[in-house]
């Protein structure tokens, strides 16, 4: 019996072929995705292993560096800090045998053309501390010397190639103050991962560095390497004591912080993988779909050779294992192989992204035995499991139908049962989907999502009760185009509507999820555009990349030539009536120039009376209107302030506008995020460079305009949704296969029908066609269906968040919808390029054949 | 049996002829002759049967006369036009408006229903169907109640009939019938043969008939006898008797020979 199978997988390896290519997809997508981040995790732990190497206890002051403390700039200074005292002090503890003074903020350096090299989050700024010999071992001179006094600073040796800068250059490099040109003393190279990833290194003498980023005689930490003998933890225990008094100092040893790294990489690492795992699954899930039909497809056709088994004296249960065990092998062969392809794929994408991004660290390729059994045994679940359904129905052939000459598959089972459930299970996911969409709330989120399931889930069950309605549609054009071959393939498309069904629904899979993203993107970026366009009447927005701005950069900008107007935004948290609000401070003078809200109620010129505005969902919150007073704390007293107007609450001004002078009076906590600008003709090169200027070309600083803010957010977006698109391509590719699947066994069944069309005169050309036409229609079947629901499960998504983002509304983005149908179109067509061509190829002798 | 002029006499306009078909399978040891210098003529308004014990060529010169299938050499012709050297896509064509098929089984397409089935060579060709005609011939197969069937709703016979139809509706220059009978029980394929002799008869068609049985030959007007792929003898007016006569003498022969 069970050679039998093994024999049937073998003579019908061609069939099987497709089939095997799904699953090899899909485990290989499982196993690629493993190894991938188990060798970027140990190469990650392997580079950041070498930061800490010199490093026995490092003491960390938190509050170093920071202009402000939590409470304003006054608690700044009052803390104890870490000065030369402490690291001599420390230096001469019995356990120690050298302790570093380490300065650390961040310092950017400009290219030629004034913009920041890297990215602010890794352009570091430091200390060089030469010895004895004027050299300092961290950091080893690749050319020049070290950095003295202020002017002078040594970069590394990426950062300089990067800019093309070479010893003796005056270079501009900036730090949270003003930017400033230095001369270019030294060249040096770093282990330091930060650095060697990508980041910028900027290196001063000690004084200079502490001046530009502390204060003078102040370190950030302090790291001290032990005598050897001195156990870390004593150490530690040591150090701490010798520690000035505060709170705001962190002590650790060398190994807590590899522990920690090691945490941290690894936690970055999971969550890349379980990303890319769920990608994997969805691939997977859409092979099932596939794999089902073939084996369903398989037993049709060997229904007389299933029946001779069972006439011959085959029981029920063998006959169900022999499709088992025919499926069994093609999973562990098709698993196997994919595993190896996942291996190669992933040492592939080792390589690329080492070839792309040099910072990224590298190691030996790992293969951990979870990937392999999870691979395999991922494959061969979902290949068996996939084949019970169609090896219970082989079991059921009655022995009779070996003696039957029909050519015709038996007449096929109702599929009543089938949609009455299927439209149960629809119904009731759309409904909890509603009633989930209905509460506008965040609350609602679970109904919808366990009702997109559900719904999805009926959708597939009743997907073969759609297809003739749906693909009847369509009918008419194709007939009017395409003549006869347009006609047959429409009927061959809903010939077998379960086959259609399976093959179709590998297609919505994929396509629910890219339009869902798609509408979603869509909606969300049209919530912006309408935030910024609609409030923002500023020529340009000034930021800093590092966060807030000074106060002093601020005013400069405000008397750079060319603007008209100028105001700083403070943003800050208070309490109103008692409830904390986000508050937008702005200077009363330019605020109607600048920004411009839609007024409900009251008039903007408010402001100036001393009077607040406040958004729609804040008056409602907490029931306020033009003219009503609010408790507002001032430091000394409370206070009242009135309301001078409502507006329409957007993302870009929340809750509460007050003016400048106003919000300075009660609270000292607020955040300069932003200038806004306004220049006499309007925004112009000329006035971009001028605002360059009176920042004193600073890198970090950005001037933008609205449609620059647009476009840096529509940036996010778009990487965000083509990688998932990318992602999402798996299993569209599976879908292909899917597609390729079902027709070249529907033209391997319908073989004497083709024949027979060819000797009565369709040539070969209309037989192509009718090939290419169903798979067309099948394509563009699941997709359409997969839009729809796609766009209904983004549609629930946002009644859900706007509870959190009142602007949101679903915004359908008709020309990529549309272009997805034409994409799904098109896969059809390329989809059905090889049986279409077999089909053609066919023998018209050897087809009519009886046999 | 030397002398093929016998066999190609003209009693009207030729539907089909052959002259010197040769028809050779394989190379060297595996050489085998299917058709050696066969030369017939099929005259329009005649019914014809091919017969002949298997493996005598009687398949294999339909199909080469119909187009179906290419000759090694010889001439093969279609009313004036020559099916040697014509590509596919020509055969196609010729196919398609000039000649009607009728096999042994599965002659229906499942999706379409009886008339669609009917009409799919014009429907191909993209021609009008000529409403009077198709009437006259869905009358005379007895399917007018039947016409919006699908293929599995219908019995072998009626299944059959569809195909006559289907074969008679575009008007064809000569109808090839490959052992439309085979797969019928008596009654169906009686009533088969006589809409072909009717579509002879009545309609003026043209009909060339594959068979093995001599019940089935004898419908016809003229039987041609083939063995070792070579045209042995032919009967006029046969009847089922001389044409069962006909073949004892073929078996006689071959056992003796």
């Amino acid at each position: 019996m069970y050679r039998t199978a093994l024999r049937n997988v073998l003579a019908h390896k061609g069939r099987l072929l497709m089939t095997a290519l799904a699953i090899l997809l899909g485990t290989a997508f499982v196993s690629a995705t493993l190894v991938f981040s188990d060798t970027l995790g140990e190469a990650m732990k392997n580079s950041y292993a070498k930061s800490y190497t010199d490093v026995s206890v490092l003491v960390t002051d938190n509050s170093a560096g920071m202009r402000f403390g939590p409470r304003g700039r006054d608690d700044a200074g009052k803390s104890e800090k870490l000065t030369d005292a402490t690291v001599r002090e420390i230096a001469a503890l019995p356990g120690a045998d050298r302790a570093r003074g380490v300065v650390s903020g961040f310092i950017g350096v400009a290219d030629k053309k004034g913009n920041l090299i890297g990215e602010v989050w890794s352009a570091l700024g430091s200390n060089y501390v030469p010895d004895a010999t004027g050299k300092d071992s961290r950091y080893p001179l690749v050319d020049g010397h070290a950095p003295a006094g202020p002017k002078e600073v040594a970069i590394d040796r990426a950062t300089a190639d990067k800019g093309g800068y070479h010893v003796g250059d005056t270079i501009r490099i900036a730090s949270n103050g003003p930017a400033m040109d230095a001369k270019l003393t030294g060249i040096v190279t770093t282990d330091d991962p930060q650095i060697t990833s990508g980041g910028t290194l900027t290196l001063m003498d000690t004084a200079s560095a502490q001046k530009l980023l502390l204060t003078p005689g102040q370190y950030s930490s302090i790291s001290v390497l032990a005598k050897s003998g001195t156990s870390e933890p004593a150490l530690l225990a040591d150090v701490t004591k010798a520690l000035p008094k505060g709170d705001n100092f962190h002590t650790e040893t060398g190994q807590q912080l590899t522990d920690e790294q090691t945490k941290a990489i690894a936690a970055g690492t999971d969550g890349m993988k379980t990303m890319l795992l769920v990608f994997a699954i969805i691939s997977l899930f859409v092979s099932i779909f596939i794999i089902a039909n073939t084996f369903t497809m398989l037993v049709a056709q060997r229904t007389k050779e299933l029946a001779l088994l069972r006439a011959v004296g085959a029981s029920r249960s063998q006959v169900t294992k022999s499709v088992l065990v025919e499926a069994l092998a093609l999973g562990i062969g098709a698993s196997v192989t994919g595993l190896l392809a996942g291996v190669g794929i992933g040492a592939g994408m080792q390589s690329l992204i080492h070839a792309t991004s040099a910072g990224m660290p590298t190691g030996p390729l790992v293969i951990a035995p979870t990937t392999v059994v999870v691979t395999l045994v991922v494959g061969v679940l979902v290949t068996v499991l996939s084949a019970v359904i169609p090896a219970v129905r082989a079991s059921r052939i009655a022995p009779v139908a070996a003696m039957s000459s029909g050519d015709q598959p038996a007449t096929q089972k109702s599929l009543v049962v089938r949609n009455v459930i299927g439209s149960v299970i629809t119904v009731g996911g759309l409904g909890l989907v509603v009633m989930g969409a209905a509460t506008k709330s965040s609350s609602g989120r679970v109904p919808v999502g366990f009702g997109v399931a559900l719904a999805m889930i009926g959708i597939f069950v009743v997907l073969p009760l759609l297809s003739r309605p749906v693909i009847a549609l369509v009918g008419p054009l194709m007939a009017k185009l395409a003549g006869t071959p347009g006609k047959l393939a429409r009927r061959n498309a809903v010939r077998n509507p379960r086959r259609t069904a399976a093959t179709a629904a590998a297609l919505t899979i994929g396509l629910t999820l890219v339009t869902g993203l798609t509408v979603l993107g869509a909606s969300i970026t049209d919530m912006v555009d309408k935030a910024v366009t609609s409030s923002m009447k500023a020529d340009y927005d000034i930021t800093t990349a590092t966060g807030g701005l000074t106060p002093e950069l601020a005013t400069a900008i405000g008397k750079a030539p060319g603007v008209a107007v100028a105001s700083p935004v403070n943003k800050a948290y208070s309490e109103f009536n008692g409830h904390s609000h986000s508050v937008f401070g702005i200077d009363a003078a330019g605020f109607e120039q600048l920004v411009q809200p839609k007024m409900l109620s009251g008039s903007a010129s408010a402001l100036k009376q001393g009077q607040i505005l406040v958004d729609d969902s804040m008056a409602k919150k907490e029931n306020l209107a033009v003219g009503s007073t609010v408790k507002v704390s001032f430091p000394e007293h409370e206070g009242t302030i009135t309301v001078g107007g409502v507006y329409e609450g957007n993302a870009m001004i929340s809750e509460v506008v007050m003016a400048n002078t106003d919000l300075a009076k009660h609270d000292s906590a607020t955040y300069l995020s932003d200038v806004l600008v306004k220049g006499t003709d309007g925004a112009s090169p000329a006035l971009k460079q001028s605002i360059k200027d009176a920042t004193g070309n600073n890198p970090v600083v950005q001037v933008k305009t609205k449609q620059d803010m647009r476009d840096e957010f529509n940036k996010i977006i778009t990487f965000a949704l083509n990688m998932m698109y990318g992602l999402l391509g798996m299993a569209v590719v599976i879908a292909v296969i899917g597609v390729i699947n079902t027709l070249a066994m529907s033209v391997f069944e319908r073989k004497r029908e083709i024949g027979m069309l060819r000797a009565i005169g369709l040539d070969r050309r209309g037989i192509k066609r009718m090939v290419r036409l169903e798979s067309v229609v099948i394509s563009l079947f699941g997709a359409v269906i997969g839009v729809a629901l796609g766009t209904f499960a983004a549609w629930a998504v946002n009644r859900t968040l706007t509870s959190s983002l009142p602007t949101l509304s679903t915004v359908i983005p008709y020309g990529q919808l549309l272009l997805f149908l034409a994409l799904a179109g098109l896969v059809g067509l390329f989809a059905a390029l090889w049986p279409a061509r077999q089909a053609s190829k066919l023998d018209i002798l050897t087809s009519i054949k009886t046999d | 049996m030397t002398t093929t002029s016998a066999y190609a006499v003209q009693t009207g306009q030729a539907a089909a002829r052959a002259t010197g078909l040769n028809k050779v399978y394989g190379e060297g040891e595996t050489r085998v002759v299917a058709l050696d210098n066969v030369s017939v003529v099929f005259p329009q308004g005649e019914f014809t049967a091919i017969m002949g014990p298997s493996g005598s060529g009687k398949s294999t010169l339909m199909h080469c006369m119909a187009g179906l299938d290419t000759v090694s050499s010889g001439s093969s012709m279609i009313g004036q036009t020559e099916l040697v050297g014509l590509k596919d896509k020509q055969l196609t064509k010729l196919r398609r408006d000039h000649i009607g098929f009728i096999f042994q089984a599965f002659n229906l397409l499942p999706t379409l229903t009886a008339l669609e089935n009917i009409t799919l060579p014009m429907d191909i060709a993209g021609r009008k169907v000529d409403k009077a005609w198709l009437d006259r011939v869905v009358d005379t197969v007895g399917l007018s109640g039947r016409l919006s069937h699908r293929p599995s709703q219908l019995s072998g016979g009626q299944q059959q009939r569809v195909a006559c139809a289907r074969a008679l509706a575009g008007k064809p220059d000569i109808i090839f019938a490959d052992e439309p009978t085979g797969n019928l029980d008596s009654r169906s394929g009686a009533e088969i043969l006589s809409f072909l002799r009717n579509s002879v008869r009545e309609l003026g068609q043209t009909v060339v008939m594959v068979t093995h049985d001599p019940v089935a030959a004898s419908y016809a007007d003229r039987v041609v006898f083939l063995a070792d792929g070579r045209i042995v003898d032919e009967l006029i007016a046969p009847t089922a008797d001389s044409v069962l006569d006909r073949m004892r003498r073929f078996d006689a022969k071959g056992r003796t020979s």
